[in-house]
């Protein structure tokens, strides 16, 4: 691997995820998919593990796969188990001389089968070591289902199950800090990322994630045009607006050390973020000023512990 | 080589000379010693499986899933409320084409929690694709592992094997036991050596897909298929196991049944004490005989209506519940498959053992003599009974 990032260099290695899948148009999911694994070296192979999602309905509906790799889904709650025994398996066979080279092994759940149902599966994975890549594609609910709110919504977020009417005003707490929690299960490296700008973000971490012995995870955000309301040409946009904002802080943890890898030159209002999607439009209504008061506060409060945490 | 061995301890040493690629382990009463014996061989370097630990039932055999898929031969042992918690993966494994091996260790399922035995957690799994195959006591539960894994995998079957022991009376108690040679055992099992696999280099392969209607028919039915197959995969391993052990078994056993008129179809270790009431009755001039279900699935429907075809009365007993307000699961089977013969016994249901509760040769024999009064009188009173209960008046 060079150590100097080439998008171009990047784009023309062979495919491992390729077209013709059916995620929809302006959906992060698929460009975070290929943005991983593109950090894979050419000569590496890799098994990928998939929990239930869009991202598996769409991308591997019998008789067709976008994979290059080999791939398994077996449930929505169980992807780090499932990748856990695919690791072990291939332990087991190297041991015994049936298996060659090197074979790298990383799972995409959405943040319903990572902060959610999949979280006991993760934990248990992440605690007891396995050389693996989790890679979350946080579109902060169950899009799948269609748009049903997760511990990962983020508070005010109308969903079918937190929608806005005389009483209610979207999802009542706060998003869960899945990064946080993986950080505490002490792995050798976590990270928040997004698909943004040149994907430099997203390759340096998921080489990083990749090539690190041991369990690692990548929380990323995914913005998805059905859940978050927003046209489907303004996914790059939205995703910009979310770190630009400090509502996604891009940061890392490599063996305990905290460190941020983007520092907003200005850090923009939380408005900014909020207005293009129709999740939000009821916090934007006259009287409901404070909700977008108290949505800053915290995004604030949460910037602050992390400039803290990473001495920035 | 003779042995005292426990049950739990008999399925780990076959586990020992197996030496399985990946196994999953998570401890639940009564089936905890096993992973805890193998724990050991693991620690003493007597076998190189790579031993996964993992937090939940659900995770164990999901690992054992996907190493399975990945090209490995996975095992894994569990009892009640973890074949529960299992239950969507039962399906993922069968339906996947995975081979896993599966010891169940009998025990009642909650609530009211029990740790004791019945079928209530392997019954309420029978539909899942999965072979069942139950052992009476400690030399079957060996011998059934050992022969789970040519029957699972062979091509024309590929599906996870589960063999059921019953808690505490088989897993606990230590009887004397026929080893045989890990060298014999070892051949005897072979290589896996699947067609494709997720770790092979050439091709590569994807596993679990979404299906759609017009393919998930047709997927289903190639499972049942396998099922169907599996029975005679099931007598032709039996024929090789008896020729390395001497030890003859089949889809289930006949005891005493060449002229029996009244006979129990039953499952699991009650036939131990079946047999001693059946051979007190047989000096007493009852031909009274025994079926004990070997295999539950696939379920030996046309066979077992030849065994009970000459019989005048035939008494079901299901060691779990089942609730359809219709008998149990084995009755359902075993009334289903007797349909077809021209002139059918007579046929009862008793649910009996519920949670560990004891069955003794008496109780065996109070069902033989209501057995000999249908027979007799041709008034067959109530079909679906339980035994031996306090509150409503004693029927078996």
């Amino acid at each position: 691997m060079s150590t100097v990032y080439n998008l171009k260099r990047e784009v023309e290695k062979p495919a491992r995820f390729t077209g013709g899948h059916r995620l929809c148009a302006g959906c992060g999911a698929g460009i975070v998919v290929s943005g991983v694994l593109r950090a894979l070296d050419n000569e590496d192979r890799a098994v990928v593990v998939n929990a239930t999602s869009c991202l598996e309905v769409s991308t591997f509906m019998y008789p067709y796969t976008a994979y290059m790799d080999s791939y398994i889904h077996s449930a929505f709650e169980n992807s780090a188990a499932t990748c856990s025994g695919v690791e072990a398996a291939y332990h087991a066979l190297k041991r015994r001389g049936k298996v060659e080279g090197t074979v790298k092994f990383i799972t995409f759940g959405g943040d319903g089968g990572t902060y959610d149902i999949g979280f006991q599966s993760l934990s248990g994975a992440m605690e007891r070591g396995h050389d693996m890549v989790y890679v979350c594609y946080d579109n902060e609910a169950y899009m799948n289902t269609g748009i049903q709110r997760s511990s990962s919504t983020p508070h005010f977020a109308r969903t079918t199950t937190t929608p806005v009417g005389s009483v209610g005003q979207g999802k009542k707490q706060n998003k869960k800090d899945l990064t946080e929690i993986l950080v505490a299960h002490n792995i050798p490296y976590a990270a928040q990322a997004a698909p943004i700008g040149n994907f430099k973000d997203l390759h340096t971490k998921s080489y990083k994630a990749i090539y690190t012995e041991g369990p690692c995870f990548l929380n990323v955000l995914s913005p998805c045009p059905r859940g978050w309301d927003y046209p489907t040409e303004k996914l790059a946009e939205i995703a910009r607006l979310a770190v630009d904002t400090c509502v996604w802080p891009l940061y890392e943890v490599e063996e305990g050390v905290w460190r941020l890898t983007y520092i907003p030159k200005k850090k923009l209002p939380v408005e900014d973020f909020l207005r293009p999607q129709g999740r939000f439009r009821h916090m934007f209504e006259k009287g409901n000023e404070w909700m977008l008061e108290e949505a800053q506060a915290y995004v604030d409060q949460k910037w602050e512990r992390l400039l803290e945490r990473t001495g920035a | 080589m003779s042995d005292r061995l426990s049950g739990n301890e008999a399925v780990a040493y076959a586990l020992k000379q197996i030496n399985p690629d990946v196994m999953g382990a998570f401890p639940i009463t009564p089936s905890t010693e096993i992973p805890e014996y193998f724990a050991q061989y693991v620690a003493d370097g007597e076998v190189n499986t790579e031993y996964v630990t993992v937090e939940s039932e659900h995770s164990s055999m999901s690992v054992c899933i996907a190493a399975q898929a990945a090209g490995a031969r996975a095992v894994c042992a569990t009892s009640s409320a973890g074949l529960a918690l299992m239950y969507e993966l039962l399906y993922i494994a069968a339906s996947c084409r995975l081979p896993v091996t599966l010891a169940c260790v009998n025990r009642a399922l909650s609530g009211p929690i029990n740790i004791n035995n019945d079928h209530s957690d392997s019954m309420g799994a029978r539909d899942t694709g999965w072979i069942q195959i139950y052992a009476e006591n400690n030399q079957e539960a060996y011998d059934n592992f050992l022969m789970a894994m040519p029957i699972g995998e062979t091509p024309s079957v590929r599906l996870p094997v589960m063999t059921c022991m019953d808690g505490f009376i088989t897993s606990h108690a230590v009887e004397n036991i026929e080893l045989l040679e890990t060298e014999v055992v070892r051949k005897f099992i072979g290589e896996y050596n699947p067609e494709n696999y997720l770790l092979k280099k050439e091709n590569p392969l994807a596993v679990g897909p979404y299906d759609v209607s017009p393919y998930y028919m047709e997927h289903k039915v190639l499972e049942a298929e396998a099922m169907k197959a599996a029975k005679a995969r099931i007598l032709e391993v039996a024929t090789e196991f008896e020729k390395i052990s001497g030890r003859r078994y089949g889809l289930f056993e006949e005891y005493r049944m060449e002229d029996a008129e009244l006979a129990l179809v039953l499952i699991g270790s009650t036939a131990g004490t079946a047999k001693a009431a059946v051979d007190k009755l047989r000096e007493d001039g009852v031909k009274a005989g025994l079926i004990k279900i070997r295999v539950f699935r696939p379920f030996p429907g046309e066979e077992l209506a030849r065994a009970l075809a000459n019989t005048k009365a035939v008494a079901v007993m299901d060691k779990s519940e089942g609730f359809s307000a219709n008998g149990g699961p084995l009755f359902a089977e075993t009334r289903s498959a007797l349909y077809d013969l021209k002139e059918r016994p007579y046929l009862i249901d008793i649910v009996y053992g519920l949670g560990g509760r004891d069955v003794k040769t008496e109780d065996i024999e109070k069902v033989f003599g209501r057995l000999a009064n249908i027979a007799a009188t041709g008034e067959i009173g109530p079909v679906y009974t339980h035994m031996g209960q306090r509150s409503k008046e004693e029927n078996a």
